[in-house]
């Protein structure tokens, strides 16, 4: 027993020795220590902003043929919305091409000449609603915030006969469609992905390119030794870029963090080592930093893509949606986003930790067994 | 212009680098090298050797004073001198990815060489480095000698008017090194083509015509080789040790006596050595103990290491070795066969890099494994240390199996790689702290080891400095330090002294032998023969075969009547070629 405790022991401390090299030769570096904390906090901020599809604006066309109270109730509701923006009045319903051919209007609400009547007799009548499906993004959620308006519409009519349809749920955790919350909280993700995956990839393939790898592997260290002292200082550090991006969602966005710290720690810890696992396999593969770079930006881009981060995964061709299981950042951001938005529980998320951890257990064995066995 | 007569016309030449501690790196170098001949420039690391190549070669200015080469002002027209010569650097750029052909047309078209004129330019470049059968093998797989040779063939694909050499045979194994030269002096006697070459093989400058002797960024002397062999005219001797002692052992005590001693080096199993001016033969008999004493004429090397030393003893600095001199132990060497290897083997797919090989090495022995480029050296190097495992055989490294203890063997060891293998950007003390650590030292013995270190290799006064700006010397004296920081019963170096200037080479072989007169077995692999001569035993390797083991002695005496280990060397290659006529393609592999 004594022995092993020993043994055990005696490993800790040559990887807390291995530990501190790695994190004094990252934090050396006056290049890699700009680039872990500015372009982080400077990319939250730019897609917070930018990648934002908030409906703003949105320009509309009228063609009311009907002319009752009713139609010019509802337009009034319309106008009275921040959202909406009238473009144009339509006389007729050739109109109605022209004005979304030319991008004059993004959707256009007409108005049947019976429209008031109808309602009046049967307490029920259509409005048509022409949406320009160019842009298709935008079009939908304008068409869901109208059906929103008209809902409302609908309950204030005292003799309304059935119930109007309630979609609020599509705006349950984001009472005010802001896709900034939808996005910002997917960036704790995939922002700390990127660069710990590169900077795990350079990791080995920065030692073999300057010959400090030989040196490291004729000392007693062990494989598993050095994989625990590599990949937690990249861990760390990954969960710090987590921590950072959290930080801007909360305190500058200020969305509100409906979930437990603990779960979504837990959560980040699981999905960083399976991107630290991921680069150290890259990096044990790869002869030289240049290699690794390579391999690393070819990975990146699909992990991204597949992720549901810009597309969401259902959208995607069968195939691709089975591919997406070997994607830890298509869970990742679905557990941050639950955790964040809805205040999901283990329960709720435990599922995705079961692919993250997987390839975690893939990865981070193959990248041990490859730094003594890639031939140089 | 009455400059044209010269290659090279230099007057007070400085040249100061921005930021660089110290004096500048040309401190006033006035010289003239006359048309049509070869010319050596020698001296220690950091003497502005090539500085001042790069100065003719035109590509940099000089601060000040006048430099004219093939009589043009290079200052004013540097453009107009490049395309007139060619320059090799120390590290010339072959495209490894692309094959020996492809890089020759790289060049050409990168000089310009008109289409009509290459067919017989590559022909006499590739019959001339012997290369016509390698013409489409990729530059990345050619051995170092090779790779050496096509550097030089990709600088001449264009005919110059001087040719400049930087170093062109560091690293590179005695066969090929006298093929580089061969390949020089045709040049040079066919062409008339004015050569200018550094190096740090004295037996390289005593082949050129003029040899100039560079230190601190001044010329501290010139002339012929003999011209320069007159400083230690009548001071070299050979000593002989007394029976039961090693060469080495003799050597030890001679270098370390500065006051009376300039230089010592073991030599055919004595020890060649350089008195300094005004001793009397009874100053040394405390050293040499009775040993038989004769007087030997100079070498090009004797002359330039008295002028060296004897400015340093001016200068007061001396590249002081720290040895606890006085406790030059008796051999500790005992029975113990701390290295055991019976019929090892490792292929590369279908290529034998080492075939079934065995030899065993003792305690405290200092081992040397010698042999061409690509001979399977590295390999077997590679393999002891366990960083490469074996396909066959059996292999014991201090009483641990390789195959199945690795780690435990891995602690008993320290490696020093060929090139400066350590966190180039982590000081001097964290290197050493995080290797102490990485073998396991305890907190106590980790700081005690380390004060030690810094002591013994004298590096306490670059201690906070990132190990990656320091001095080339600082530099390999801390790659022993870190390898020896847990005191292993088994040190393994790669060509450490490749590229290192004689002076050093001296300071680096005393470390190693009071190393292992205390009890350190060293395994070492070298290109130059001469340092063989330190090595209780020796192995030579060709083709990843075992050709000769044993002591200097018996490794010359199997070459029947050679002079010296670099003829013996070369002879025993040779027979073993003869003999075994597709060893010699293997080789090139």
């Amino acid at each position: 027993m004594m022995t092993l405790l020993e043994s055990i022991t005696g490993s800790l401390r040559r990887i807390s020795f291995l530990f501190r090299k790695e994190v004094l030769a990252i934090l050396k570096d006056p290049a890699i220590r700009v680039i872990l904390i500015v372009p982080i906090v400077i990319q939250s901020l730019v897609f917070g902003y930018a990648a934002t599809y908030d409906l703003n604006h949105v320009r509309y066309a009228v063609l009311n043929e009907s002319h009752g109270a009713a139609s010019t109730n509802l337009l009034a509701r319309l106008e009275g919305s921040k959202v909406f923006v009238r473009a144009a009045t339509l006389r007729n319903s050739s109109d109605i091409a022209r004005a979304i051919d030319n991008g004059e209007a993004l959707l256009v609400l007409h108005f049947a000449p019976d429209f008031d009547a109808k309602l009046a007799s049967t307490g029920s009548a259509p409005v048509q609603l022409i949406l320009d499906g160019r842009n298709s993004t935008t079009a939908n959620m304008a068409a869901g915030h109208l059906s929103t308006l008209i809902g409302q519409f609908n309950a204030s009519l005292p003799n309304a006969v059935r119930p109007p349809v309630n979609i609020e749920i599509r705006a349950w955790f984001n009472p005010n469609l802001e896709s900034r919350w939808n996005i910002v909280p997917a960036l704790i993700a995939s922002l700390s992905m990127i660069q710990t995956l590169l900077l795990a990839a350079l990791s080995v393939a920065r030692e073999r390119e300057q010959g400090t790898f030989d040196q490291l592997l004729v000392t007693p260290l062990r494989p598993m030794e050095i994989l625990i002292g590599k990949a937690s200082p990249a861990i760390t550090i990954g969960l710090v870029q987590a921590s950072l991006v959290f930080c801007v969602a909360l305190f500058w966005f200020r969305i509100p963090f409906q979930g437990s710290l603990v779960v979504l720690y837990v959560g980040l810890v699981a999905f960083t080592t399976a991107c630290v696992g991921i680069g150290l396999s890259i990096s044990a593969l790869s002869l030289n930093m240049h290699q690794a770079m390579v391999y690393a930006f070819v990975l990146i881009m699909p992990l991204i893509l597949l992720s549901g981060l810009v597309t969401p995964v259902g959208n995607m061709p069968t195939a691709l949606q089975i591919l997406t299981y070997a994607d830890p950042l298509r869970f990742a951001i679905d557990l941050v986003r639950r955790v964040y938005l809805e205040g999901a529980g283990w329960q709720d998320v435990g599922m995705d930790f079961v692919p993250m951890l997987v390839i975690a257990a893939i990865t981070l064995p193959v990248a041990a067994w490859l730094f003594r066995n890639r031939l140089t | 212009m009455t400059t044209t007569a010269l290659t090279v016309d230099a007057k007070d030449v400085v040249k100061r680098f921005k930021g660089a501690v110290g004096g500048p790196a040309l401190n006033g170098i006035t010289l003239s090298i006359p048309k049509g001949q070869l010319t050596a420039l020698v001296g220690p690391d950091g003497a502005g050797k090539t500085t001042l190549i790069r100065l003719i070669a035109g590509l940099m200015k000089p601060d000040s004073g006048s430099l004219y080469t093939l009589g043009i002002d290079v200052a004013a027209k540097p453009q107009e001198v490049q395309d007139l010569i060619s320059y090799m650097p120390q590290r010339f750029g072959l495209y490894e990815d692309l094959s020996v052909m492809e890089n020759l047309n790289l060049y050409a078209d990168l000089h310009g060489v008109p289409m009509d004129e290459r067919r017989e330019r590559f022909d006499r470049m590739l019959s001339m480095t012997d290369m016509a059968a390698f013409t489409n093998r990729l530059a990345g797989n050619l051995s170092g000698g090779m790779k050496q040779k096509l550097g030089l063939a990709c600088t001449l694909v264009r005919s110059p008017r001087l040719l400049l050499l930087d170093e062109p045979t560091v690293g590179v194994d005695p066969l090929s090194r006298r093929e580089l030269w061969r390949i020089v002096q045709q040049l040079v006697e066919e062409e008339g083509l004015p050569v200018i070459v550094s190096t740090a093989y004295m037996d390289e400058a005593e082949r050129c015509k003029h040899v100039i002797v560079m230190t601190e960024g001044q010329v501290l002397a010139q002339g012929t080789p003999d011209e320069l062999c007159r400083p230690a005219k009548g001071r070299c001797f050979v000593a002989y040790p007394r029976e039961g002692e090693l060469a080495r052992t003799l050597q030890a005590r001679l270098i370390d006596d500065k006051r009376h001693v300039l230089d010592a080096v073991p030599e055919s199993g004595a020890v060649r050595f350089i008195q300094a001016g005004g001793t009397e033969p009874r100053d040394l008999e405390g050293i040499l103990l009775g040993a038989r004493c004769e007087a030997t004429p100079s070498r090009l090397e004797d002359g330039v290491m008295t002028l060296l030393r004897e400015r340093a003893t001016q200068d007061g600095h001396e590249d002081a070795v720290e040895t606890k001199s006085s406790s030059v132990q008796l051999d500790t060497k005992d029975s113990i066969e701390l290295i055991k290897v019976r019929d090892l083997v490792r292929q590369f797919g279908s290529f034998t890099a080492v075939a079934s090989t065995s030899f065993s090495v003792r305690r405290g022995e200092i081992f040397g494994l010698l042999g061409p480029n690509g001979a399977g050296k590295t390999t077997t190097f590679r393999m002891l240390c366990g960083l490469l495992p074996a396909t066959s055989g059996f292999l014991e490294v201090a009483g641990f199996n390789l195959r199945t203890a690795r780690a435990p063997a891995r602690a008993r060891i320290g490696y020093v790689s060929q090139k400066f293998a350590l966190y180039g950007n982590l000081s001097v003390t964290e290197n050493l702290t995080f290797f102490g650590g990485a073998y396991g030292l305890g907190r106590q013995e980790l700081n005690a080891q380390v004060e030690r270190a810094l002591d013994e290799f004298q590096l306490r006064e670059k201690k906070d400095e990132r190990s990656g700006e320091l001095p080339g010397g600082f530099k390999q004296r801390l790659a022993m330090a870190t390898a020896l920081i847990h005191r292993p019963e088994i040190l393994f170096l790669d060509e450490p002294t490749s590229g290192i200037d004689p002076l050093a080479r001296r300071a680096f072989w005393r470390r190693i032998t009071t190393l292992a007169a205390e009890g350190t077995t060293i395994i070492v692999t070298t290109h130059f023969m001469e340092e063989a001569e330190y090595c209780d035993r020796i192995v030579i390797q060709d083709a990843g075969r075992l050709l000769a083991i044993g002591t200097p002695h018996e490794v010359r005496s199997q070459a029947s009547g050679a002079a010296n280990m670099n003829e013996a060397f070369l002879e025993i290659i040779k027979k073993a070629r003869e003999s075994r006529p597709t060893g010699a393609t293997a080789v090139e592999a």
